[in-house]
């Protein structure tokens, strides 16, 4: 239970570059984009592919990015210059990101286990400090050795890590390109009505989502020690999850704010994921199940809640005015009157 | 310095909706010129502007600002030296960003858009500066979202975007109709001021006719598409609503039964 914990935080980090670029499309341009489930899988592809044939872990990451990139500016593209509609746009390049990807692997499967990995190459520096020594000795200090993970090597590394892609983007939507791209999933009309070239925006903003998307593809195929083509099916729902959960339970008040949710959302859903999975009754092919359970409880809950509290508001007001009414003139005129 | 040839334009041509909007018009400013546009709905005044601006190309005719052929130049290229501002005060800002944010954004027309930081302590100091001096008490409020302030807040701060960097044409589309008098009398005083101040080519368009004849130098009147009136600064000074209310229907031809109500 603990390692399975311990696992979805990990994996949660490396999923939260994915929801960033998600959040980057979906609440910043405002544009739903579904080219993630394939982008994710594309630099999960290139980079496999590209270590296979012993190219630097690092790089191959790095090119992961560029391809997801250019596959991001790709739906741009169809949308802006073509007039072809967000959603469809998106749908058309995860689809034919299928087929590319599979192209781009030459088989659906690629084994990764003998590879040299940025996890594994980390990993061997890590070693080489005593810091897992170090973060350790609280827990052996407190009697509860059972509750450490294994090593923190991933939970460090992938937290500065992915701090750093939060710290980008939140500066990136701080400049005046980045003030520019907000404004044009804000109020696109007035934004050209101040010499901005919306459709440069969207083309850009969809590249660099989908780059942020594809990096978090490249490390999970490196964490999982494997690629696979059907790795992505169901990610722009996960990166939605995120982003949603996140908002909903740590606030959205600023840019630096959202991203930090969002980062936690990611994080939070993979928790609820591991701990769904750890019931008797749910099987791992229950997964897509549970996310969809997960994300439609998080767009309804707070709507209903929000209702319920309106409708409780409601009937106090009511029940004070019909006490007066009651006192004033009496329990007949009171009583609320049903068809 | 503005000029449009025998502008055209046609909505849903060869379809029963077929509308024409704009048929035939010509038009010239000069330099320092503020024109006020009046006429009933659907006369074509927004359309007239929406060419002006780029957001729409005309079928037929010529745009020429400075002796340069403009007329197919996009929106995104030509706002460099137009400044807008339109009647709904949600159209002209960016509701879920600051207030700082919006004039950082503005003052993008004029700057390359880089990799800069958008609001520099030093554009704060400017920002500031120029807020006070329209009068509206949002220059302590530099970080608050500009979707929480009222209607005539949001108007000030559009036309403060559309005019600080002194664009070559300003163009007004009933930027106060939708407030209250109170409200549309400031932002109108600030129109004058700020007008004034830069000397801005400006066309207004109002429904306003009292303010059509207060404001400006010259008046054009719009209906179905042409300019079925003109006055310059002499003949405009003369002119009263009663006059404005002749001339319409001298060139109409009909009762103005109905139009009266649509132009006040
Ligand atoms: N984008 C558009 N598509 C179709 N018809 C339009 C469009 N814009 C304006 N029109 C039509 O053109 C005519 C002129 O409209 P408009 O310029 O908005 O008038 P005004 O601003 O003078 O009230 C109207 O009949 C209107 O319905
Ligand atoms: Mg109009």
């Amino acid at each position: 239970m603990i390692n399975a914990l311990y696992g979805a935080l990990e994996s949660g980090l490396i999923y939260a570059i994915m929801a960033l670029g998600v959040y980057l499309t979906f609440r910043i341009l405002d544009f739903p984009d579904l080219t993630v489930d394939g982008s994710f899988v594309t630099g999960g592809a290139v980079a496999s592919i590209l270590m296979v044939n012993g190219t630097s872990p690092f790089l191959a990451t790095l090119a992961g990015g560029g391809a997801g990139f250019i596959a991001g500016c790709i739906t741009g593209v169809l949308h802006t210059k073509g007039k072809i509609n967000p959603l469809l746009a998106g749908i058309l390049m995860m689809i034919a990101l299928w087929s590319i990807n599979l192209r781009i692997m030459g088989r659906p499967n690629i084994p990764l286990l003998n590879e040299s990995t940025l996890f594994t190459q980390g990993k061997e520096f890590w070693q080489s400090m005593p810091v897992d020594q170090w973060l350790m000795a609280p827990f052996n200090w407190l009697g509860i050795t059972a509750f450490a993970p294994s090593t923190f090597f991933v939970i460090i590394s992938v937290g500065v890590l992915v701090i750093l892609f939060k710290k980008l983007l939140d500066w990136f939507l701080h400049t005046e390109a980045g003030l520019a791209l907000r404004a044009t999933g804000d109020n696109a009309r007035m934004v050209k009505s101040l010499s901005a070239n919306t459709n440069q925006h969207i083309i850009i903003g969809l590249g660099i989502s989908n780059a942020f998307v594809a990096i978090s593809g490249a490390l999970i195929v490196q964490y999982n020690g494997f690629a696979d083509v059907g790795l992505g099916i169901g990610m722009i729902i996960v990166g939605l999850a995120s982003v949603i959960i996140g908002e909903g339970l740590f606030g959205k008040s600023s840019i630096a704010r959202t991203t930090l949710a969002v980062v936690l959302g990611a994080i939070a859903y993979r928790l609820i994921l591991s701990v769904a999975l750890q019931l008797e009754f749910v099987s791992a092919s229950d997964l897509k199940l549970i996310t969809a359970l997960i994300v439609t409880g998080a767009l309804v809950v707070p709507t209903w809640w929000k209702q319920w509290r309106d409708k409780q508001e409601r009937v106090k007001k009511q029940k004070e005015l019909t006490k007066t009414l009651e006192q004033e003139r009496g329990k007949d005129v009171a009583a609320a009157s049903t068809d | 310095m503005l000029q449009l040839q025998q502008i055209e334009k046609v909505f849903y041509e060869g379809t029963p909706d077929e509308k024409t909007a704009i048929n035939g018009l010509s038009l010239t400013l000069e330099e320092g010129d503020f024109v006020t546009v009046i006429g009933s709905n659907g006369a074509g005044k927004s359309t007239l502007l929406n060419i002006i601006s780029g957001v729409l190309f005309p079928d037929q005719g010529l745009i020429a600002v400075d002796d340069k052929n403009v007329t197919f130049l996009p929106e995104h290229k030509r706002s460099n030296w137009i400044g807008r501002v339109f009647q709904d005060p949600m159209a002209g800002t960016a509701p879920n960003m600051s207030i700082e944010e919006n004039l950082a954004l503005a003052l993008g027309r004029v700057e390359r858009r880089g990799l800069r930081k958008g609001v520099s302590s030093k554009r704060k100091k400017q920002f500031k500066e120029w807020l006070s001096s329209f009068n509206v008490k949002l220059e302590d409020r530099l970080n608050t979202r500009v979707g929480l302030l009222s209607g005539g807040e949001r108007q000030a701060l559009s036309l403060l975007m559309a005019t600080f960097t002194e664009p070559r044409i300003l163009l007004l589309d009933e930027h106060t109709a939708a407030l209250d008098p109170a409200r549309a009398e400031h932002i109108t005083n600030i129109t004058n001021d700020v007008v004034s101040k830069h000397n801005l080519t400006t066309l207004m368009v109002t429904h306003d006719m009292e303010q059509a004849l207060s404001m400006g130098n010259r008046l054009i009147m719009m209906d179905d598409g042409e300019i079925i009136f003109h006055a310059n600064k002499e003949e405009k000074d003369q002119l009263t609503v009663e006059d404005l209310m002749n001339e319409f229907q001298k060139a109409k031809g009909k009762t103005m039964a109905n139009d009266k109500a649509l132009l006040k």
